[in-house]
């Protein structure tokens, strides 16, 4: 019955990419209404003769956090991959299927993936600083670019980053420091704003606190929260309990197969499918 | 999961046949080194001193091993520590303190047997003799007792070579007992201390950091060693040049009378064109290796494909494998006439037959494979995250590379260069062919150059005395290519230090 939902889902899409999310379960909530930013439609994809994406199909909507759960190896990193090409430098990966942004087919001939990456931020599993400074982390991305025009523009643009990721008053003395010598939860915090500097309209999160403490992990997800106001994030996680506190919509992925999609609260307390329970009650993954 | 049970097995059967395999190569490997060890310590200590040690040795561990066995069985409370642990304990007393002991004996028996028969001889014919005579004189005296003669020796001297020959064989005989005496010692001393409360392991433990203490200690005194004696020989090339002459002078022309009828010049010892040569053929070569190379591990690393890599990478290394003769070859009949063509008749400049140029190009590419194949190393041992993220924030490929993959790389290709500055600094027969052996202060590379290792290979060989500062002159070159070279490398060690990021 859940495909029998995406198609339904699916259909309104194709008529206008402005379409509001239906809301794909009685008990659905009034802010699940928004405008959809990316739909997968038939996603399939294979590493060599390996299938790893089973027909996914799934609408993530603007200003919202989607929280991608499932056990290890289970495709949610490969999906997520998908919508910003992340996985074309993979040799031996195939794709069939469509991820549209913005109503438009990323995987369509004249999509340049250098500038969909710009519209489509990602931040790592680990943090992955580059070997500069602070202030040209933040500025490498509107460097090459192009988006600052002056000086004064750029410094603007890392400042703004800084403050939206939280880390401005703790680097501002210390722009100049090489940014891996920041803590690891600094480090998570500059790669978002490095990822932020270049406007994207999509945050792409890979288990973006696995490798953080618990505070650290804190202040990532208030960080999320406070992001969502202004972007459409996907987020993929381990932890369950951080896709309730950060998601508004979850969709849990086993084996390759999107099994469940829909509002946070629901597929945590109230799963359609019988595999969808057991993994959130521990019982597998 | 019923399907995994079946695997799981056989892997762990796989395993422990790959387990007794793996003792066994162990086994043969460690009774393979320590053959060549016995066999190395015959060859240079005497076989049955030798021979002697090593049963010791093994009395040792065997005395240990049984000792603890009886101990263990008898006692009621826990050993300390393992049987080994204790069987290593006793075979190292034993065996350690008789071959450090044969050691010393070996070092010192020759000099006090050659102190024994000089004072042995008579006083008349020892006096006003020089102390090369008498070096002589002793050599005549070994000789003679080893069997060889040279016409009719004097009585004396045969009487020399007869003692010599006695007290030769009495310390052969005492050194076997000494060394015994000294491991059976050692034997009875640590046997005693096996109980079951005695902490064989520490001391196992304590005894092995010693040796690897001294390992690095004879090392380190090695190399003070060799800085030493190049000091030494420096200071006396120094008596005859002054330091600010060798230094600062302009003029290298080190030929000197080695005889007072011999008409030569006194010779000038100014080091400026030698060095500057040097400068300049290394420069010239790691310029073309950097920009030939660096390209190269570039494109091997990033952009092509694993069959153009797997054919490439091995054809760069081959350069490495050349010997230099054929470089120097290479440079002779084909760079330099193509240098003279081009610069001499096409251009009209002057050129000389070897050249700097034509040095330091074949130099360059003789050091391709350094820099490349290092380099490689280093771009590939960025982490892949890295690379992501800079394409998840939209870098193009070649952005990449550029701006986040080679600076991250970059005290790995620092260290490739550095090693590749130093090979073409300590290259010789490159240069001696294609470059010319007569120094010119002249940076110009179309000019026939010398380099510092070259000068010492001519002032070296042929007809040379150790006190002329022609021969002597070449271990101030050495002394300073020492310090330039070490200068060199604390350079580069604060490069690396300055940009390293740990990636863990």
């Amino acid at each position: 019955m859940l495909t029998d939902l995406n198609l339904d889902l699916s259909a309104s899409g194709k008529l206008s990419n402005v379409a509001p999310l239906l809301i794909d379960r009685p008990a659905g909530r009034a802010e699940a209404i928004a405008e959809i930013k990316i739909s997968a439609r038939g996603v399939n994809m294979w590493y060599g003769s390996k299938q790893a994406l089973f027909d996914v199909d799934l609408e993530i909507p603007d200003r919202t956090v989607t929280a991608l759960i499932g056990p290890s190896g289970c495709g949610k990193s490969t999906f997520l991959r998908t919508m910003n090409r992340m996985n074309d430098a993979i040799l031996g990966a195939r794709m069939e299927g469509d991820i549209l942004f913005d109503g438009t087919d990323i995987y369509k001939g004249n999509v340049d993936p250098v500038q969909l990456r710009a519209q489509v931020g990602m931040v790592f599993q680990k943090p992955n600083p580059f070997p500069k400074s602070v202030y040209d982390n933040v500025a490498y991305g509107p460097r090459i670019h192009g988006i600052a025009l002056s000086k004064e523009a750029l410094d603007e643009i890392v400042e703004i980053s800084l403050q939206k990721a939280g880390l401005w008053d703790e680097v501002k003395d210390r722009l100049q420091d090489s940014g891996t010598s920041l803590s690891g939860g600094q480090q998570q915090r500059l790669v978002i704003a490095r990822a932020i500097a270049v406007s994207p309209e999509v945050i792409l999160m890979d288990e973006p606190a696995s490798a953080l403490d618990p505070i650290a992990t804190g202040r990532i997800e208030e960080l999320i929260h406070e992001l969502r106001e202004n972007y459409c994030i996907v987020i993929v996680t381990h932890s369950m309990q951080q896709a309730a506190r950060v998601s508004q919509r979850t969709a849990f992925f086993h084996m390759g197969t999107l099994i469940e999609a829909g509002d946070t609260a629901d597929v945590f307390s109230n799963p359609l499918q019988q595999k969808t329970q057991d993994y959130i009650s521990g019982r597998f993954g | 999961m019923g399907q995994r049970v079946p695997s799981v097995s056989k892997k762990s059967t796989i395993s422990a046949g790959n387990k007794a395999a793996r003792l066994g190569l162990h086994l043969a490997v460690i009774a393979v080194v320590m053959a060549a060890g016995l066999g190395i310590a015959m060859t240079l200590l005497g076989f049955w001193p030798a021979l002697t040690v090593a049963s010791l040795a093994v009395a040792g561990a065997g005395a240990g091993y049984w000792r603890i066995r009886n101990a263990r069985a008898a006692a009621t409370e826990r050993a300390h520590s393992l049987v080994h642990h204790h069987t290593a304990y006793v075979a190292m007393w034993t065996g350690l303190p008789a071959f450090v002991l044969l050691l010393l004996w070996v070092a010192l028996q020759g000099p006090i047997i050659d102190q024994l028969s000089i004072s042995a001889l008579p006083s008349e014919v020892l006096d006003g003799l020089s102390s090369d005579q008498i070096s002589l004189l002793l050599s005549e005296i070994k000789n003679l007792a080893a069997g060889v003669r040279f016409g009719e020796p004097a009585d004396y001297m045969v009487a020399a070579a007869e003692r010599y020959g006695a007290w030769m064989h009495i310390a052969e005989l005492a050194k076997i007992a000494v060394i015994a005496a000294i491991g059976l010692l050692g034997l009875s001393y640590s046997r005693s201390r096996i109980t079951v409360a005695f902490r064989a392991r520490q001391g196992v433990e304590r005894i092995i950091i010693g040796l690897m203490i001294a390992c690095s200690t004879i090392a380190i005194f090695t190399t003070i060693g060799i800085i030493g004696s190049l000091i030494f020989e420096a200071l006396r090339f120094f008596q005859h040049v002054p330091v600010t002459e060798f230094l600062f002078g302009t003029r290298w022309e080190p030929q000197v009378a080695i005889r007072s009828d011999q008409v030569a010049s006194l010779g000038a010892f100014g080091a400026v064109p030698v060095f500057l040569g040097t400068i300049l053929i290394s420069g010239i070569a790691i310029f073309v290796a950097s920009v030939l190379g660096l390209p190269a591990a570039i494109y091997l690393s990033e952009f092509a494909s694993t069959r153009v890599r797997g054919f490439v990478k091995p054809m760069l290394e081959i350069l490495a494998g050349v010997p230099t003769i054929v470089y120097g070859f290479f440079a002779v009949l084909v760079i330099a006439p193509a240098i003279r063509n081009v610069f001499g008749n096409m251009l009209g400049l002057d050129t000389a037959p070897g050249s700097a140029l034509a040095a330091g190009l074949v130099m360059g590419i003789m050091i391709i494979p350094f820099v490349s194949s290092l380099s490689d190393d280093a771009i590939g041992a960025v982490p892949q995250a890295l690379k992501d993220g800079a394409t998840a924030l939209g870098a193009t490929k070649s952005e990449t590379v550029l701006q986040v993959v080679l600076p991250a790389a970059l005290p790995g290709i620092a260290g490739g260069m550095l090693l590749a500055v130093s090979r073409a600094i300590g290259e010789t027969m490159i240069v001696v062919m294609a470059a010319g052996i007569f120094a010119s202060l002249t940076i110009n590379p179309l000019d026939s150059v010398t380099t510092v290792t070259v000068q010492i290979v001519t002032l070296l060989i042929g007809d040379s005395e150790f006190d002329s500062p022609k021969t002597l002159s070449a271990f101030g070159l050495g002394l300073f290519l020492f310090v330039f070279t070490l200068m060199l490398n604390v350079m580069a060690l604060r490069i690396v230090q300055k940009y390293r990021e740990s990636y863990d």
